[in-house]
């Protein structure tokens, strides 16, 4: 961080300005510790982004393992095994990919820039948000070192007290991501309230920004009852405090009332930055100003605050009273009025607009089918009479995992693209991209539409092995798994085991998808082409200062104007990019 | 200041990372940070950030007086019982000694608006000594919960719970008064003092199933055996109700020690800050121009003081 000023050593700083060289972000300072001690946000949102595609590839490859035994069960590995695979998984990409993948890697990166700020309003405390990432991220290191740990990502009371797992320090890191989650959500709302230019009122900042203050909100509202949950958890598996545990008068019910007081405000903390990505890449690839502006804004604050009260939607079945649970439902359906009111105008954007089928605007088409579809079955979880029939089957997986992977990841996915030569100065290959989001489209389908079938057949989740799984048709014998000869009698259900070996197969065919993506994309910071300052064309103010941007983030201070405008920007073949003219 | 503000001008340029065509801090003070326009803004800001910080606070304490709250619904006779084991004379002392930190805390704020540096310090100085004191306080407090295994489940004595049970149930019937085991004492070093503070809570504890069975006139001191025989018929405290309410003293103290010692840990943090605050008061780093972590830091110790407030009745005043 500290550059040295004497004379006899010269930064790269003082080297480059003499020789003349452009400087920016990323070449002003080389050594490794200007990065670990940097307090410029859009290094931390790189070192954060770095880190979160990270934990995705370590979740994927807890997904492939869960997929093998869900494809054979007990062919590759044991039952405990099996449990600490999805509790891995779970943990893994809930805890550190999504929730802080959009707001602390990509919203680090671009809000102060789409609010003309030099920096967010505590540089320290967001780095300080990232190291505690970084501390969490050893915790689950340990958690795998010390053999993982099989309570699913819930860690729900009372068998995460008593069983032998590494469950204390799972919660330490979840504790410690959840406090650098409500830093990133503090830093967040100051910036917003703070750093806007004079000219910029509330109604004229980037849909972006509306959405990460939605989702800083619920941050800073939701993840301080999670971390004392987490404290008492802790406690309770250490000092036996009795809270949650009914030997000693406790309330188990309590746990899951605490837990998704958090962790349901949660997804939407992992959903609302996401529907700002596609808000901005829907507007800016069919170069059409966005249709509904205030209804937009308004329904992410809107979501941020439903939010916290649709919690007890996951204790249908946990003793929970019927007058309770029907007002729940009810408030879990008037979720999807905000929902619904985003999808609509996100489609009347794109009505009559000049559709760029760029790689960005590929991911946000399919992030509106898929968080369509998520969205629609959600209705049928918040039911209380269907949600008795498909309560903890692969239902609920399938319904989590179109709104979670097909719509928190896959705007993720838009959103790097969309800012790929932002950060980098580089552009991707484009072909490729879209290609690979096809096969990504495909794949997922794949995945996890088998899920909803067998689901509402009622196939639970979390089980590898279930007896009705194995269809036994009436007089065809089969051996079984001790090698007896049997006659079938009838029973289980046909198809399930297909059904599974298929998910399996998209389940690989899109980790490979993944991959692809990183490698082109790293690929593509060597023999990427030049960025230019403005390759989309967009009209918010990140896309005012060069690619990447200096240290100060602009040269000069830049000017605030309707961030949907797009009709003084013409596209300039010479330099591949758009310039604005002025009338 | 500004002899200040004209020497650490290149400092805080030295320190801060290469900066292109950052605007010259004539005029602004020292501590003014590059991303900032004005001290007006950064005071904005920093205040903002406080209050949002304390949001938080608020929100994580509020999860565990949520977990009090359905605790107590479920099992009131638990709390009845725990409270009696708490001394509310140094309770009493900490709350006061909290209320009068805030005091000069708001003080020490004024202070360092109008520049007044000496205060300034002083005031600061009162703060973290209350600080101290509070801890000490609740050093004794535990210390003594230690010596009666007084502690969260599992780590709470058994053996002392069946004793306690025994010593109810004994003076009840007039028979003589079972001796805490000799391990007991031994090993944790029974003063006689306290020994006899326990027998004052359970004279106490009487006093209350007599109020509860026939109203506050009776003494329990003039009792006869008759009576006594009466009121444990009349209440059905048979010996294994006794027993499960000692043992349920275990998850009282649970819920005690999650309560005041997250919110102790939170005094400790105060104190580092106030620490660090009182250094640089020293160093007369702040003025009318620059009192942004002595405000922020006063808003985040008031809010541990009111926590507190909310503590004390919850677990000393129970009746």
């Amino acid at each position: 961080m500290a550059t040295a000023t004497r004379s006899d050593e010269l930064s790269d700083f003082d080297r480059a300005a003499r020789s003349g060289r452009v400087l920016n972000y990323l070449n002003h300072d080389k050594r490794i510790r200007s990065w670990v001690f940097t307090l410029d946000h859009k290094r931390v949102g790189v070192m954060f982004l770095a880190s979160v595609v990270a934990s995705l590839v370590l979740g994927a490859a807890f997904a492939v393992l869960v997929r093998m035994e869900l494809m054979y069960p007990g062919l590759y590995f044991s039952r405990e095994l099996y449990h600490r695979f999805f509790t891995l998984h779970g943990a893994v990409m809930i805890f550190l990919f999504v929730i802080p993948a959009t707001p602390s890697a990509i919203g680090n990166f671009v809000l102060p820039l789409m609010l003309g700020a030099k920096d967010v309003a505590f540089p320290r405390l967001n780095l300080f948000s990232y190291h505690l990432y970084v501390i969490a991220a050893v915790f689950f290191v340990i958690t795998l070192a010390l053999g993982g740990i099989d309570t699913g990502w819930t860690f729900y009371a009372p068998y995460s007290v008593q069983t032998n797992t590494a469950v204390a320090t799972a919660l330490a890191g979840a504790f410690l991501l959840g406090f650098g989650s409500i830093f990133t959500g503090i830093n967040f709302i100051v910036t917003t309230h703070t750093l806007r230019p004079k000219d910029m009122t509330w109604m004229k900042m980037p849909l972006m920004v509306w959405a990460l203050y939605a989702t800083s909100i619920i941050q800073v509202l939701a993840t301080p009852v999670l971390a004392i949950t987490l404290v008492l958890l802790v406690a309770e598996r250490l000092l036996g405090i009795g809270v949650f545990d009914p030997a000693k008068e406790g309330d188990p019910v309590l746990y899951q009332h605490l837990f998704w007081f958090y962790s349901h405000p949660a997804v939407y903390i992992m959903i609302l930055p996401a529907m700002g990505i596609i808000s901005e890449v829907i507007s800016v690839h069919s170069r059409k100003h966005i249709f509904g502006y205030t209804a937009i804004a308004w329904s992410s604050v809107a979501i941020a605050l439903l939010g916290f009260l649709v919690w007890g939607h996951h204790m249908f079945m946990s003793s929970q009273s019927p007058l309770v649970s029907m007002i729940f439902s009810a408030l879990t359906f008037s979720v999807a009025i905000p929902s619904a009111i985003k999808v609509f105008n996100w489609i009347a954007t794109l009505y009559k607009g000049s559709i760029h089928l760029t790689t960005p605007m590929c991911y946000a088409l399919i992030f509106i089918f898929l968080f369509g579809l998520g969205g629609l079955t959600g209705l049928f979880l918040g039911a209380l009479a269907t949600n008795v029939q498909v309560h903890d089957t692969a239902f609920v997986v399938a319904h989590f995992h179109y709104v979670m992977v097909g719509g928190a990841l896959m705007a993720f996915i838009a959103g790097v693209h969309h800012w790929w030569p932002k950060i980098t100065g580089k552009m991707y290959y484009e072909p490729i991209g879209r290609i690979t989001a096809l096969v990504i489209f495909i794949a997922f389908n794949m995945t996890y539409f088998p899920q909803f079938i067998i689901g509402a057949q009622g196939m639970p989740r979390r089980y590898a092995d279930f007896e009705e799984q194995i269809y036994r048709p009436e007089g065809v014998p089969y051996t079984t798994v001790d090698g007896a000869e049997m006659i079938g009698d009838g029973t289980g259900i046909p198809w399930i085991r297909e059904w599974q070996i298929i998910s399996s197969i998209g389940g690989f065919l899109f980790v490979a998808g993944i991959l692809t993506v990183i490698v082109y994309l790293l690929y593509s910071l060597f023999a990427g082409k030049r960025a230019p300052e403005n390759p989309w064309g967009g009209a918010t103010m990140e896309w005012a200062t060069p690619s990447p941007p200096p240290y100060d983030n602009f040269e000069e201070p830049p000017t605030a104007r309707d961030p949907y405008d797009f009709s003084n920007l013409r596209y300039d073949a010479n330099i591949g990019g758009y310039v604005r003219y002025e009338q | 200041m500004s002899s200040d503000a004209t020497a650490a001008a290149p400092q805080e340029t030295a320190a801060g990372e290469p900066t292109k065509g950052q605007a010259p801090s004539h005029g602004h003070s020292r501590w003014l940070s590059h991303h900032f326009d004005t001290s007006e803004q950064q005071l904005y800001s920093n205040k903002l950030g406080m209050w949002i910080f304390l949001l938080t606070e608020i929100l994580f304490f509020s999860g565990l007086f949520c977990a009090y709250a359905v605790y107590r619904r479920n099992n009131p006779q638990m709390f009845d019982d725990g409270h009696l084991f708490l001394d509310t004379r140094m309770g009493a002392i900490n709350t006061a000694v909290l209320i009068f930190s805030s005091f000069t805390m708001a003080l020490a704020v004024r202070f360092a608006q109008l520049s007044q540096r000496t205060a300034l310090t002083i005031a600061l100085g009162i703060t973290l000594a209350c600080g101290f004191v509070f801890l000490g306080v609740k050093y004794q407090e535990y210390s003594a919960k230690l010596e009666h295994r007084l502690l969260p489940g599992q780590t709470y004595y058994m053996e002392c719970a069946g004793v306690w049970a025994q010593r109810w149930s004994a003076w009840l019937s007039g028979e003589e008064l079972p001796e805490y085991p000799v391990r007991t004492r031994e090993a944790l070093g029974f003063h006689p003092k306290e020994h006899h503070l326990t027998e004052e809570i359970e004279k106490h504890r009487i006093q209350q199933y007599l109020n509860a069975a026939r109203g506050p006139a009776a003494d329990v001191h003039d009792l006869s055996q008759e009576q006594k025989q009466q009121i444990k018929n009349q209440l059905g405290l048979s010996e294994e109700e006794l027993l499960r309410r000692a043992n349920n003293l275990g998850s009282f103290f649970g819920i005690y020690f999650a309560l005041t010692g997250l919110h102790a840990l939170h005094v400790i943090c105060g104190i580092i800050a106030l620490t660090w605050l009182f250094v640089r008061s020293l160093l007369h780093h702040f003025g009318s121009d620059y009192f942004d972590p002595v405000e922020c830091t006063g808003l985040y110790w008031h809010l541990v003081d009111l926590i507190w407030i909310y503590l004390f009745p919850l677990l000393y005043l129970i009746d």
